[in-house]
């Protein structure tokens, strides 16, 4: 027994935060349970190099809206100014720190803080504190303030297919290079009008932010835990699948589509099939789908580094926010779309396939668990790790979804930006 | 000539919903609607801004049916069970063989280790047609009063 501790020292109190061998491969379970970490991810990520998702541009359409998010653990505003461009900024007031804006969203032709009401235009500058030159000559600030030095952080912006992004840092790449050329055609290739929002619900996800995040760029779960399509025998003919990974690991692009080549890549015979009754949906116009982008590709999940995601689940159409909400917290905020000149026809299917995703869908409510289901059974084990080796070790794009390449992209990413 | 929709048959159907679920008896659910029919789970913040996606949206019987189906073979989620604990129901409108009515709900998850939290509270949005005896109905919309969903919803509302 070694009795050879220093006094006032615990032993292995705190497994070592080193990364474990297998650069990529091996995925140490502390990393989703360190105080520290989750702190030196808001500096180093969201406040880093990235952009961030804030929301659509369909959401701050006329002079005057505003909606709020956040970046990371930063509450901000997002603004579209009289000018007719987007701004965003920090919300918290320059002199307390209390939120400017207390609501989701509306219209805004400036904000008053609360507490103090010191006063900002819709790009985020300070324009009047109350009481400046004092009452009655009395009080007042020093003559040595000067609004122009105090406000919020401001955001730069980046607006891509009509989604918006936000970033801090002066050293982000345009979002063009971000993307990588491969992502970018794929997300205007969802993104091609002009886009409408149908609905917002925010699931908690009762893990770390990057178990979701690796989740949705996990091609390897995707037909063992979500069964449903296969259960139910809705057996598509033909089918084939890929995925592109950016060159730099952050962005991937999974999908699924029909071979153009084969004969039978008729949408009318790629019908619902069921060889047995009992598995039979009793009614499939849940499933009438409509090759709305003309390519046969019915499935597209597409996640931009550090979390967005965009998704197109037959003509179920949603882009999803990730946020941290603490170190085994995660909000997961979904917006539901659909297209500004959708018929009443592809509307009600809109409607009907986004059964297929959200909180309850058919194909995704495993993935607001399973991420707990790791949080919960690493509970012990800081000290050991992930293997995540199928498809070998590399982070390129793959022919096939058995291969956990887009993670190990996710990972050479993180560990670049964290330095760890 | 059908029977009117009284109080007591609005109390009765809405008494056998919440226990049919409760119960675990969620086969007999879809029973519960016509066979043309509208049920969504929606929340309040969607409801008021005129947004149609629901988080579950159904707008056939069949579809209901189907829904069960999947949650007995297909999903996969930790053993759970709900308890329902309605508020009165306000009859918004009532003639001839339909009404409509509003009904508060509260909602309680009891996970298997025990784990038992509010789910969700809100309002639903009822409209009845009575079939002869029965009373079924044609529409429930289910308004959740928050935006957020704990974790994933397996089990209707």
């Amino acid at each position: 027994m070694n009795v050879n501790v220093p006094p006032g020292k615990i032993p292995n109190a705190t497994p070592a935060m080193e990364w474990p061998e297998g650069a990529l491969t091996r995925i140490p379970y502390w990393i989703y349970q360190s105080p520290e970490i989750y702190a030196l991810e808001q500096r180093r990520i969201f406040e880093g190099p990235v952009w961030n998702y804030l929301c659509l541009e369909a959401e701050v359409q006329k002079p005057g809206d505003y909606r709020v998010t956040f970046m990371g653990l930063m509450p901000v505003i997002v603004a579209r100014d009289f000018d007719d461009e987007i701004y965003a900024f920090e919300n918290r007031c320059a002199h307390r720190g209390a939120l400017i804006a207390l609501d989701s969203g509306g219209r805004a032709r400036d904000f008053t803080c609360v507490y103090h009401a010191w006063n900002y235009d819709l790009k985020g500058n300070l324009k009047a504190v109350a009481f400046e030159d004092g009452v009655a000559g009395r009080g007042g600030m020093a003559k040595t303030f000067c609004r122009s030095d105090h406000g919020p952080r401001k955001l730069r912006i980046a607006i891509f297919a009509g989604l918006v992004f936000g970033s801090l840092s002066d050293d982000v790449p345009p979002i063009e290079e971000y993307l990588g050329e491969e992502i970018a055609a794929r997300i205007k290739r969802v993104l091609h009008k002009p886009v409408a929002v149908t609905g917002r619900f925010t699931q908690m996800l009762p893990n770390n932010w990057k178990l979701y995040f690796e989740n949705v760029k996990d091609t390897y779960h995707a037909s063992l835990l979500h069964t449903f399509f296969t259960t139910f025998r809705i057996n598509r003919l033909s089918q084939k699948g890929g995925m592109v990974v950016s060159p730099d690991g952050g962005n991937h692009a999974s999908f699924s589509f029909v071979d153009k080549a084969n004969k039978e890549n008729d949408y009318a015979a790629m019908g619902i099939r069921s060889d047995k009754e009992d598995f039979a949906l009793k009614d499939p116009s849940l499933l009438d789908n409509a090759d709305e982008f003309n390519d046969g590709c019915h499935m597209q999940i597409l996640t931009v580094y550090p979390n967005f995601v965009l998704q197109q689940i037959q003509n179920s159409l949603a882009v999803r926010q990730v946020l941290p909400k603490g170190q085994t917290r995660t909000a997961l905020n979904w917006t539901t779309i659909g297209f500004a000149d959708d018929t009443p026809d592809m509307k009600t299917r809109r409607l009907r396939q986004n059964n297929l995703a959200g909180p309850a869908g058919y194909v995704s409510m495993e993935d607001g668990a399973v991420g707990g289901f790791v949080q919960r059974g690493v509970a012990a084990a800081g000290g050991e790790r992930a293997v995540v080796e199928m498809g070998g070790t590399s982070t390129q794009n793959e022919g096939t979804r058995a291969t956990e390449a887009s993670v190990r992209g996710f990972w050479k990413r993180y560990r670049e930006h964290m330095a760890i | 000539m059908p029977s009117a929709i009284t109080l007591e048959r609005i109390l009765a159907l809405q008494a056998a919903y919440i226990r049919c679920i409760d119960n675990n008896a969620l086969e007999a659910w879809p029973e519960f609607f016509l066979d043309q029919c509208l049920y969504i789970v929606t929340t309040a913040e969607n409801h008021r801004n005129g947004f149609e996606a629901g988080i579950i949206y159904a707008d056939t019987k069949g579809m209901l049916i189907d829904r069960i189906a999947a949650l007995r073979v297909a999903n996969v989620y930790e053993k759970q069970s709900y308890r329902h604990i309605l508020g009165l129901p306000n009859i918004l409108k009532s003639g001839g063989d339909t009404a409509e009515s509003e009904t508060p709900f509260m909602v309680v998850r009891i996970m298997h280790d025990g784990q038992s939290d509010i789910f969700a509270t809100g309002l639903y949005l009822d409209t009845y047609r009575a079939v002869g005896d029965d009373l079924k109905f044609s529409e429930r919309v289910v308004v959740c009063d928050s935006s957020r969903i704990d974790t994933l919803m397996a089990l209707p509302l």
